[in-house]
């Protein structure tokens, strides 16, 4: 297991790295989420991020997403220092290097499966309509969804929400999906199935994913693990 | 952009019944600005246009604004002083023919020539102060309306018919004197001549009914021994809009005043202005009422709308697009209820331009003077759409700002 790991980091380079990363919320008492955190992630990495409940694991997630902004530290996207970036500009970076998927499925719930998925890639503009359709759609077959392309997300089972969650996350070929706790609401078989289509997306697009869990199982599955603690991290198994 | 208004446009088809409400809001506002002012615009119009029918465009008398002398008046001014008389008694526009002369080289329009005086009218032993007015007939008949308030005979005929006088018939009336008979006019001075009432006129003015009398200009001068000196000019512009300008050349020229008809009738024209802001007023007030129905709206639909605010940022939308979506959202209904709100102003101005007034007093129908006018809608949409873009502004600043960490953290 740990040959091939050695091999992968060595082939490829750097894509996320976290430098004493730390978020204090500011308050009368103030509350630190998480502190000094300094991890690299690379191409193609297949990450579990697991821990106890409360943590820092969401909070982590939301500042490498750049949803959130660190309190000390920085992260470096593409070895971009993305600490001086403005707000449009960490937002062009979310629309074309990170997929987010949450534990509640968040998908918009007026606009159809197809709608949602290609959203971000009206957004980013960067295909025709047609190949925009003949993406989603792509995206969508290989995630068993081809027969709810024009549901709306109201409509489905959560295991096929989340799936739709993960598509939407893919529409951009993004390098880096972030999840938290994807399957956290669903069933075994559910699980089951989001878990294996994030890691055929890992195998097949070199994407790197970031996954929450608390599912010891699904964790011992992943070929990188990170366990945090009250905010910092216990236990890399790549350090 | 497209996208930003897919989205903006599901929110509030989301909200329907809000919307529709908001929206004839903005319609009402716009509706009935569009029809006030078109009532408003053709009611000025109307009477405009009365007005500058029954009066000269530009009146050049024989007064003076300011003492300074011009050179123009230096040259048409040569006063004669006999000595004898107080210097009132000759004033006057002098050397007539000059002063037209000069004035139809460059004035596009009619200009007629008046001798104002007054005089005891005196017939069958009744005396009734008058006001003459010594006109050449043909030249008065282009700048005045008077020709279409004759109500008997001919006013060429004073002309014609030498000695010839066109009363006021109330005036007539009340000495009892028909056409055809004899009347005494006695100046101020004492002199007397007599005249034969050759047509009456009805101009609906009780004074110039009860007190006005035209009589060809020699005539006049003679009785009011004033030779060749008139004491006013009237102009009747082909293009009234340039009365300002003519009046001001004519003075500059004439160094007499020269009065255009918008000055004689500023205070009419200020009253117009004031108007126009009253009812602007309202619109506005309406309007705002509409912004915050708007308002309302999309407040509601930001606090709704916060998990999709967050999924959107997590997207990669910046604020500013999250701004936009709704702005639009209020720009939408906006939009709609101009549509909606010009519709309702035309069928409305068309309505209040059919209706028929029968006024019981008079046998003549009148209608309610509209004026449809393209400024009138893009004004009021102008409006409807500032007041609703910034009803949108307000809560969308609002939704930009929302830190999407909370709201994911809040949903989960
Ligand atoms: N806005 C907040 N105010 C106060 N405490 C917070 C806030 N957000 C998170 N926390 C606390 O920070 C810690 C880390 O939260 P989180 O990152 O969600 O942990 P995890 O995802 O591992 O369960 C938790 O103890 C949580 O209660
Ligand atoms: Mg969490």
């Amino acid at each position: 297991m740990n040959t091939p790991v050695a091999e992968k980091q060595a082939a490829s380079a750097t894509l996320l790295e976290a430098r004493d990363l730390t978020r204090i919320l500011p308050a009368v008492v103030p509350v630190t989420l998480v502190e000094y955190i300094n991890i690299k992630v690379t191409e193609a990495e297949f990450v579990a991020i697991t821990g106890p409940s409360g943590s820092g694991k969401s909070s982590l997630l939301y500042l490498l997403g750049l949803l959130d902004r660190p309190s000390k530290g920085e992260i470096l996207i593409n070895a971009i220092d993305t600490q001086h970036l403005s707000s449009s500009e960490l937002s062009r970076i979310r629309l074309e290097k990170i997929g987010f998927v949450f534990q509640f499925h968040f998908l918009l719930p007026e606009f159809t499966v197809l709608d949602n998925v290609m959203i971000p890639m009206q957004k980013l503009g960067k295909l025709p309509q047609k190949q925009q359709v003949e993406h989603a759609t792509g995206l969508l077959t290989d995630l068993g969804l081809e027969e709810f392309l024009h549901r709306r997300p109201a409509q489905l089972s959560g295991g096929q929400r989340q799936r739709v969650a993960v598509a939407r996350a893919l529409a951009n070929s993004p390098d880096l999906i972030l999840a938290d706790e994807p399957t956290g609401s669903l069933d075994s078989a559910a699980t089951e199935q989001v878990f294996e289509s994030l890691q055929k997306i890992v195998e097949t697009q070199r994407t790197t994913v970031v996954a929450v869990t608390h599912d010891m199982d699904i964790a011992s599955r992943m070929e990188r693990r990170i366990h945090l603690v009250d905010g910092r991290v216990d236990y890399d198994n790549r350090q | 952009m497209m996208l930003l208004l897919r989205i903006a446009a599901t929110h509030v088809r989301n909200r329907l019944r809000q919307t529709i409400v908001s929206t004839l809001g903005v319609a009402l506002g716009v509706g009935f600005s569009i029809a006030m002012a078109s009532l408003m615009e053709g009611s000025q119009r109307d009477f405009v246009a009365t007005l500058i029918e029954a009066i000269p465009h530009v009146q050049i008398r024989d007064e003076k604004r300011s003492p300074a002398e011009q050179p123009a008046s230096l040259i048409y001014d040569a006063v004669q002083f006999n000595g004898l008389r107080p210097r009132e008694d000759l004033r006057g526009i002098h050397n007539p023919v000059e002063a037209l002369a000069s004035l139809r080289d460059w004035v596009g329009g009619s200009l007629a020539q008046q001798l104002n005086g007054q005089a005891v009218l005196r017939y069958s032993g009744q005396d009734i102060g008058i006001t003459l007015v010594g006109v050449m007939p043909r030249q008065e008949l282009e700048v005045s309306k008077i020709g279409d308030d004759m109500r008997e005979g001919a006013f060429e005929e004073i002309q014609t018919i030498s000695n010839g006088l066109v009363l006021g018939d109330k005036a007539a009336e009340r000495l009892g004197a028909e056409l055809g008979e004899t009347v005494t006019l006695t100046s101020a001075n004492g002199v007397a001549k007599r005249f034969k009432i050759v047509g009456t006129f009805h101009t609906g003015v009780t004074t110039s009914d009860e007190g006005l009398a035209y009589a060809n200009l020699k005539a006049v001068q003679i009785l009011l021994e004033k030779p060749d000196i008139i004491n006013s000019i009237s102009v009747k512009l082909d293009d009234i809009s340039q009365a300002n300008e003519v009046a001001a050349r004519a003075e500059r020229q004439l160094g007499y005043k020269a009065v255009s008809w918008e000055e004689a009738n500023e205070g009419l024209m200020e009253a117009f202005l004031v108007r126009n802001i009253i009812m602007y007023t309202v619109v506005g007030a309406i309007l705002v009422v509409a912004g915050f129905g708007i308002f309302n709206i999309v407040s509601t639909i930001v606090h709704e709308k916060a998990k999709d605010i967050a999924i959107l940022k997590s997207l990669g939308f910046p604020e500013t697009d999250i701004q936009q979506i709704f702005i639009l959202e209020g720009l939408v209904i906006g939009v709609m209820g101009a549509i909606v709100g010009c519709a309702l102003g035309f069928g409305l101005s068309s309505y209040l331009a059919s209706i028929k007034f029968e006024f019981t007093t008079n046998v003549e129908m009148t209608r309610l003077p509209i004026h449809f006018s393209a400024s009138h809608y893009f004004i009021a949409c102008v409006l409807a759409l500032f007041s609703s873009g910034t009803a949108g502004y307000i809560p969308a600043r609002k939704a930009a700002r929302l830190n999407p960490v909370d709201i994911i953290r809040g949903a989960t």
